[in-house]
């Protein structure tokens, strides 16, 4: 990505430059009024909000709505090779490979998803935010810096990436958090350094430099929340990335090897074996993943086209 | 035009030096430092001095680090943990699996994506337009080896189209001289053997093409419906040229040059999706030997695995950043 024109291209990362780039008849307030009216209009965007209200109150509420322990594998003397029991009045979803409740372990994985996805958005956010702010408020040689340093980052493939480093710091959660959040600053970096940019000759900013606001003043009272929308949108798009990423990673062994640990990528890769007699092993957590990831994704794609005056046509 | 690729050229440097210093410090921080890592479980502490000495571990550390670009610009990475065998020769062997199965989910990918995408401009805001764009959603959405277990299941363990793993029959006696199977079996004459290694590839080169069809629908549906609304395009019409005329001349031609760029950045989505695409159907490419290098800590393995992926990618993207210059000369000015 490093060597692109990326200002040719109508990539979303270009688009999210712009998004929500204030102008003159759109403050902060009323944008975001005539933003949630238009996503309210949006059968995609409510469609994924249902999806995300789900996975939130599944992921919060999981140790009232699970009904068993999650890494309780008490029933595993009903489990014989080649045959799990099924849906019964006991257990919602059957049992799995180890005996334990599919259904528990699906709620919990939920709560897992969501602890992974937000800790490495935040983390990762934050440093991305503070790079691009750095940059765009001193330019000149430390902007070139800074900038090599995400183009860098940006030259590994971003799984890849999360890989070597999950698998140099072990497997743990804690190493699949940092790896996705290091993935996600240079996403973050850039936009921050491109809101910066685009509002470096807004008239507010004009305004606040002519009457002697200092430069720190500038960038955190009028810059910083003025890239929120920015912000938020590429958030939302964020943790559904994240939440695949982490599925991945955990997919190929990289997360805890605690069995008691509930995550729907791991799931799937226990469920690899049963494919044949207990497809719905691994369909399951595929589809818990696809629900939550689809809908942060519809939900943060309308934000953009609702927020951003390019899509109005 | 020269100019142009100079200046790409030059770009490059800073971002292989960063990329250079990346992993320099990532095999300096491998649990234990690089000696135990290289040696795994075999490390005793006389072996592990040995190593030191013999990569130099003791050494300041730019003369270390001069060491390792010299082992690097040698595709030097050491031996396998796995097999014991150099990680070059490894990764030479699977490298064209992965690499067919890359070609042919790409060819899916650019194949089904544009018309995909340029349709669903065209019917901008019908119901074939809002089905393309929730399918390309979805696409996108659905974690790749999610995906590669549904096709697995559904069309190799329940329908027994295609088989469910590897690469070939191996009751097949085939000769494999380039490593490309299926090619390999046309240049040896034997058509079932390519057959065979083709019905083999196209459920994981769905399943690895789909994220990038989705993307590259996306990508030209946005495109053609910024060219659609261009003042050159309104002229074309209004001097009254046919509007397969217009599609091609003006449309098209426009609207897929972004597309191109965009194609050459799926290498990535690509590569990493093979691992776990590789994983999924048991197929011997290099994702499959990192894949399983992760838990046993081959590092060796992995470090060659991420720069070449990540220095191809580079090169890859250059290629296509100075075609783009040749097709477009606007961007030669910047």
């Amino acid at each position: 990505m490093s060597t692109l024109s990326p200002e040719l291209i109508p990539n979303p990362d270009e688009e999210l430059i712009y998004a929500g780039e204030p102008n003159e008849e759109t403050t902060g307030g009323s944008q975001w009024r005539e933003a949630v009216r238009t996503l309210r209009r949006s059968p995609l965007a409510i469609i994924g909000m249902i999806m995300i209200a789900f996975f939130l109150v599944v992921a919060i509420f999981a140790p009232w709505i699970a009904p068993y322990d999650p890494g309780d594998g008490q029933w595993l003397n009903q489990i014989t090779p080649g045959n799990y029991p099924g849906p019964s009045a006991e257990h919602w979803l059957g049992l799995d490979q180890l005996g334990r409740d599919v259904f528990s372990r699906l709620v919990w994985g939920a709560r897992q998803s969501l602890i992974i996805g937000v800790v490495s958005l935040v983390i990762g956010a934050s440093a991305g935010i503070l790079l691009g702010l750095i940059a765009g408020a001193f330019g000149g040689w430390i902007d070139t810096v800074c900038m090599r340093i995400v183009d860098i980052m940006l030259s590994i493939p971003g799984l890849l990436f999360a890989i070597g480093l999950a698998a140099l710091l072990g497997q743990s959660l804690t190493s699949v958090m940092i790896a996705i959040a290091v993935v996600n600053v240079p996403i973050f970096a850039r936009l921050l350094r491109g809101q910066m940019l685009g509002q470096r000759r807004a008239d507010y900013v004009l305004a606040a430099t002519s009457v002697g606001v200092s430069r720190s003043g500038i960038v955190f009272r009028h810059v910083l929340p003025n890239s929120l929308t920015a912000v938020i949108v590429q958030g939302t798009l964020t943790l559904a990335t994240s939440i695949i990423d982490a599925a991945g990673l955990a997919f190929l062994g990289l997360s805890s090897p605690d069995p008691s640990v509930a995550e729907w990528g791991r799931m799937l890769t226990d469920a690899q074996s049963a494919l044949s007699t207990a497809p719905m092993l691994a369909i399951l957590p595929g589809v818990a993943i696809v629900i939550t990831a689809l809908g942060f994704t519809l939900v943060g794609e309308q934000m953009r086209e609702a927020l951003d005056p390019k899509y109005r046509r | 035009m020269l100019r142009f690729v100079a200046r790409r050229l030059i770009q490059l440097v800073p971002i292989l030096f960063g990329l250079s210093i990346l992993l320099f410090v990532w095999v300096r921080a491998l649990p234990g430092g690089p000696a135990q890592a290289l040696l795994g479980e075999k490390a005793t502490p006389e072996r592990v001095a040995a190593i030191e000495a013999q990569f130099g571990l003791n050494e300041p550390i730019w003369k270390q680090y001069l060491a390792f670009l010299g082992r690097i610009v040698r595709l030097d990475f050491g031996s396998s943990l796995q097999t014991n065998q150099p990680v070059v020769d490894e990764m030479l062997r699977r490298f064209p699996a992965t690499i067919e199965l890359a070609i042919l989910a790409l060819l899916i990918a650019v194949a089904i994506g544009i018309p995909l995408g340029y349709l669903a401009a065209k019917r901008h805001n019908t119901w074939f337009d809002g089905t393309s764009v929730a399918l390309s959603l979805l696409g996108i959405a659905i974690p790749v080896f999610f995906l590669a277990y549904l096709l697995k299941f559904l069309f190799a363990v329940k329908l027994g189209w295609l088989p469910t793993t590897g690469r070939q029959d191996p009751r097949l006696d085939v000769a494999h001289p380039t490593g490309f199977y299926v090619l390999d079996g046309l240049i040896t004459g034997n058509p079932a053997a390519a057959w065979d290694a083709f019905k083999h590839l196209v459920l994981p080169a769905l399943a690895l093409g789909t994220i990038p069809l989705a993307i590259i629908a996306r990508i030209t549906r946005a495109s053609v419906l910024d060219v659609v609304n261009e003042d050159y395009v309104r002229t074309a019409e209004a001097k009254g040229l046919q509007a397969r005329t217009v599609t091609r001349r003006h449309v098209l031609r426009n609207a897929l040059l972004p597309v191109i760029t965009v194609i050459g950045l799926q290498l990535g989505l690509l590569m990493s999706g093979a691992v776990l695409t590789e994983t999924v159907f048991a197929y011997s490419g290099v994702g499959k030997f990192l894949a399983d290098g992760l838990l046993k800590r081959d590092f060796p393995t992995i470090q060659a695995f991420i720069l070449v992926i990540a220095v191809s990618y580079v090169i890859v993207n250059l290629v296509v950043d100075i075609l783009y210059g040749l097709i477009d000369p606007r961007v030669r000015v910047r």
